[in-house]
């Protein structure tokens, strides 16, 4: 069964393997994503943190998923010296690094709760799987090459795991190298292999704002595997990638 | 051994040190005697963390190969550093064409001991197989960074939803 809902403005996709009926499983996950969506996009006026940073960033009142976010962020602006952040100069806070991960975890947890083992639930290219598909071994997960959303760069076999993946290519040099307030440069796609996405995905985006020395890093931090392109097109990897073959299909 | 019962479902450690602008590709081998067949790389992360501990005697700059800047589509080859595992040193050539790998030559391997011989005689093709192999399997969803519904709809994942 698969559902598929917009949130955040991008269309995420929740693919549950069952006999049993996931709709009210998969209607719950997607409700911690428009929450997660509705406390925390600064692009809503009316979001908990649009209000706090109208408010000069203080965490005064914040509720307690503000304080959780903030927290696994600052943990990671710590662990890169300031090349991952979540606090722009000005002391407003910008946790979107971290919450699409957060919240598909949360997600992905509901999905679990609910006695489902064999899913995979992708927001906006942040994969989190449990299980495998149809008696298969593992879940097949494409990386996106950097040169086209058509082609991949590797497919890994996973099974209970996470995926996130941070790039430049799609909306341009976003992701802000804390340390030098410049856009980061070094690597063109940077993918992390975790235990769970909230980890992953904030490696990610750490790895990316790092460069190419985030790479081994990553694994001191987290990562089972990590795989990138660096700005040369060299694909650097570390930790265990498990490639899916052809030999597997049959 | 079966070859066809452990190909699909080995794990790989792969770790490429860059090292100078060049790749280099580490492989571990196994731990112990009695290790399955189904791990036969395994890594630390100190051992990533020290990849650039060679015995000196490697490419580190100097004696890099020239970096490929290739424009997407272009064919380039990387060869790597030789990288000292705990069997012996390896070194590898990574052929890409754009950023997609296109092949994993070989260019050095332990072969300081029987075992290593074996190790590597039956993991490297194999790891050069599935590297390349993965590019063709079938998937079912995609990891990238999409931040935009225009992007979405670009996307694999954007068909695969609409299965």
């Amino acid at each position: 069964m698969r559902f598929l809902e917009t949130v955040m403005g991008i269309p995420m996709s929740i693919d549950v393997r069952s006999e049993t009926d996931a709709t009210g499983a998969a209607r719950r996950a997607f409700r911690v994503l428009h929450d997660a969506d509705l406390r925390f996009s600064t692009y809503r006026p009316d979001s908990e943190v649009s209000r706090i940073n109208r408010a000069g960033g203080s965490l005064g009142t914040a509720s307690a998923e503000i304080r959780e976010v903030v927290t696994i962020g600052q943990a990671m602006a710590n662990a890169t010296g300031g090349a991952f952040r979540v606090r722009r100069p000005d002391g407003s806070w910008d946790l979107d690094g971290v919450v699409k991960g957060w919240a598909a975890a949360q997600a992905a947890r509901e999905l679990a709760g609910t006695g489902f083992t064999d899913f995979c639930l992708n927001a906006g290219g942040d994969v989190v799987v449990s299980g495998s598909p149809d008696g298969a071994e593992a879940w097949h997960v494409g990386i996106r090459s950097p040169d086209s959303p058509q082609r991949m760069l590797a497919v890994l076999a996973v099974t209970d795991a996470a995926i996130a993946t941070s790039g430049a290519y799609e909306r341009g040099a976003h992701i802000v190298d804390g340390r030098t307030e410049q856009a980061a440069t070094g690597l063109r796609s940077a993918t992390v292999v975790g235990a769970d996405l909230t980890t992953a995905d904030v490696l990610a985006t750490a790895v990316f704002a790092l460069g190419r020395e985030g790479v081994g890093w990553a694994l001191a931090h987290g990562a089972r595997g990590v795989l990138a392109v660096d700005e040369n097109d060299q694909l650097l990897g570390a930790g265990e990638l498990s490639f899916a073959g052809v030999a597997r299909a049959q | 051994m079966n070859n066809r019962s452990w190909r699909g479902t080995i794990l790989f450690a792969v770790i490429l040190v860059v090292m100078g602008g060049t790749v280099g590709l580490k492989l571990y081998g196994l731990g112990e005697e009695g290790t399955s067949a189904q791990t036969f790389a395994h890594s630390t992360p100190s051992g990533a963390a020290s990849g650039s501990d060679t015995s000196g005697s490697t490419a580190r700059g100097d004696t890099a190969p020239a970096q490929p800047s290739a424009p997407s589509g272009a064919t380039d080859a990387v060869t790597g550093a030789a990288v000292d595992t705990r069997y012996g040193a390896v070194q590898v050539k990574v052929t890409f064409s754009g950023s997609t790998i296109t092949g994993v030559d070989v260019m050095q391997a332990p072969d300081r001991e029987r075992r290593d011989i074996e190790i590597n005689r039956r993991a490297l093709p194999i790891l050069t197989q599935e590297v390349l192999a993965s590019q063709s399997a079938n998937i079912d969803t995609v990891s990238g960074a999409t931040y935009t519904s225009e992007g979405y709809r670009q996307s694999v994942q954007s068909a695969i939803d609409q299965r």
